[in-house]
């Protein structure tokens, strides 16, 4: 029996949670057992034939007041009461910043080992009680770990856009709905507002856009973008961003290219003063050609792209930006 | 008072390109230096900042102390937390190589049940491992709340009423607000604030502290890990159009055949 927290928003299952039960969909058939999800807290229209058509049975939903608001241990507590009413052999969750908080907490309370940001299964189902031996990314995605979960349930994270998201064939889930009762203690840590941001939040037209213009630490700071989201403009395409600068606070979190961002597969990619890491490569691998622009021709997103100029981004593109507009007349 | 404990594990600075020890066991460490993580480097700002009372909401000020397991050579780390502020330095001496995050969590907890640590900082995950639990588990040894993957922390200190911590992360659907009562656990990710820079009296200073070194409690269980593997090199096919913005025109020519230009 293999069990997947599931995240949700407006539309349905997210697209790592859509890429982990892809995964989780692998190791049942190798099993040959059955996939559940759980999902917490709203549910959205539409999520049990969705999940469905992904190959899972039954949706088990945890509604009522503890699991309103967001909380890690709460809706940890939630998932661990799917875990004991099914039995799960296997529990993945979504490697994101709550798949991995709802995780770690369910390992720990279950006092289980958990490997955080899987990416294969080397060997065993999970299901014969033999230890499963799952392949991890560690030292920022840099080097694969192997490691072994003996103990039951195993506990794993998926990383971020490292499998592919696959429907199955068209079906309905099952819908159990349960009200777990949530302890005083695990109710003290969870989010009691939020502030919506301003700007428009969604990262759809990064996604969906032909073209993609990529700017990385190379912009150098804040006011380095005006030249790249120039030339996205001219190609009537979007500009996508690496996480440093999105940690740095220099573009918003929806613009973020990469295994912790979106992922997008764009007929032509430009990505400038972006150095390639495999968190970022893993959100951009399945762009159909790739442009790079980068001082280094040595980094990885040079060595990895199809075409590339090796300059400084400050002048190329806008020298770019002046040749389109040239033939433009 | 806010006595702050915070949390660093010393890793290869894995910036360049990596190589494994002969027996695939470990990131190969002969030839680069050492750092801590991103996120750590702002948890030890955040440390610093509340025991200062910078910016630090209502907070009274405190102590900093900052803590490690690891071998002797941590002590570097530790030193460079002292010399940015922290007041004291804990040195749980042990290899963290058969460490799992339930072990190191153990041994965590062991010391801040010692100690009368209000608040422990963590990063959000470590940067060699990035197991992304030791906040978790040691939290829940501890029988303390926690809050993850925060930005910025700052600690509401009033009269009549008890003392909070209030930290915000950046959600799926905006900036979100945790508030939670001290003793406290929250591990911080980067972003939320900028990690100053060591002065030299700070450096000077650090030199004198002397770090308090302790035994772990029990043997370790271990971290599951088999092996390590270098994931496959790529042979390059890569065209390089041209060098600066003379390669301008050769981009366009490109975009014009791929259809994309107009
Ligand atoms: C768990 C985890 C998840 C992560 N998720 C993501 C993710 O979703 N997305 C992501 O992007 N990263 C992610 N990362 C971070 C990732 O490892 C890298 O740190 C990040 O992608 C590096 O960003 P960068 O390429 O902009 O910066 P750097 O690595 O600093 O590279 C800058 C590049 O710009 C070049 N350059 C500098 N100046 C110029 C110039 N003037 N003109 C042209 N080129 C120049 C340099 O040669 C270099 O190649 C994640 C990391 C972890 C551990
Ligand atoms: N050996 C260690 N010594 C001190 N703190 C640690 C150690 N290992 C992990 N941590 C802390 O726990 C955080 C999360 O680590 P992890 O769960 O291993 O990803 C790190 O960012 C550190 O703050």
């Amino acid at each position: 029996m293999i069990l997947v927290f599931v995240e949700t928003d407006a539309t349905g299952a997210t697209e790592v949670s859509r890429e982990t039960v892809t995964f989780a969909r692998t190791l049942a058939e190798r099993s040959d057992g059955p996939l559940h999800a759980v999902i917490v807290g709203d549910r959205p229209a539409g999520v049990l034939d969705q999940l469905g058509g992904y190959g899972v049975s039954e949706i088990h939903h945890a509604t009522g007041d503890g699991v309103a608001a967001y909380g890690g241990a709460a809706w940890a507590a939630a998932v661990q009461a799917a875990v004991s009413a099914t039995d799960a052999d296997v529990v993945l969750a979504p490697g994101t910043p709550r798949g991995m908080e709802v995780a770690a907490h369910l390992a720990t309370r279950v006092d289980v080992p958990m490997a955080a940001n899987v990416v294969g299964v080397s060997d065993g189902t999970g299901a014969d009680g033999a230890p499963l031996r799952v392949a991890r990314q560690v030292v920022g995605g840099s080097v694969l770990e192997e490691m072994v979960l003996p103990e039951r349930p195993a506990v794993l994270t998926v990383a971020g856009h490292a499998v592919v998201d696959e429907p199955g064939a068209p079906a309905t889930a099952a819908l159990r709905e349960f009200s777990p009762e949530i302890a005083e203690a695990d109710l003290v840590a969870r989010v009691v507002s939020i502030e919506a941001a301003e700007a428009d939040l969604s990262s759809a037209a990064l996604t969906s856009a032909r073209v993609v213009v990529g700017a990385g630490r190379g912009a150098g700071s804040a006011d380095g973008f005006d030249a790249a989201a120039e030339l996205a403009e001219l190609l009537g395409g979007a500009l996508g961003v690496s996480r440093v600068v999105t940690s740095l606070g220099w573009r918003p979190h929806h613009e973020q290219i990469g295994q912790t961002g979106s992922r997008i597969s764009p007929d032509v990619y430009i990505p400038c003063g972006i150095s390639g890491a495999i968190q970022h490569w893993a959100g951009c691998a399945s762009s159909k050609t790739i442009v790079a622009i980068n001082t280094d021709e040595n980094a990885p997103m040079v060595t990895k792209a199809n075409y590339a100029v090796i300059g400084d981004m400050h002048e190329v593109v806008p020298a770019v930006n002046a040749e389109i507009k040239r033939r433009r007349g | 008072m806010t006595n702050v404990l915070v949390c660093i594990k010393r890793v290869p600075d894995a910036a360049g390109e990596v190589t494994l020890t002969a027996d695939a066991q470990a990131v190969d460490a002969r030839f680069v230096g050492f750092t801590i993580s991103a996120h750590e480097n702002c948890a030890v700002e955040l440390a610093v900042r509340i025991a200062s009372q910078e910016g630090s909401g209502t907070a009274t000020g405190g102590t900093a102390t900052v803590l490690t397991l690891g071998t002797d050579d941590a002590v570097e780390q530790l030193r460079t937390a002292l010399g940015l502020g922290c007041s004291a330095a804990v040195l749980i001496e042990a290899d963290p190589a058969g460490y799992g995050p339930a072990d190191v969590a153990r041994e965590i907890a062991a010391v801040v049940e010692r100690g009368a640590y209000d608040l422990v900082l963590l990063g959000n995950d470590a940067a060699d491992t990035g197991d992304f639990q030791v906040g978790i588990r040691l939290a829940h040894a501890l029988g303390r709340p926690v809050v993850n993957g925060a930005s910025t922390v700052e600690v509401s200190q009033e009269e009549g009423t008890a003392d909070t911590a209030i930290a915000r992360v950046a959600g799926p659907d905006g900036v979100e607000t945790y508030q939670v009562p001290m003793p406290a656990v929250v591990t911080v990710l980067e972003g939320g604030v900028e990690p100053r820079y060591p002065t030299i009296s700070g450096r000077m200073k650090a030199k004198k502290v002397k770090i308090e070194t302790v035994a772990p409690q029990r043997e370790p269980s271990g971290s599951g890990r088999v092996r390590l593997l270098l994931p496959p090199a790529q042979p390059s096919a890569v065209e390089v159009l041209g060098e600066g913005p003379d390669a301008a025109k050769a981009v366009v020519d490109l975009l014009e055949k791929l259809g994309v230009a107009r």
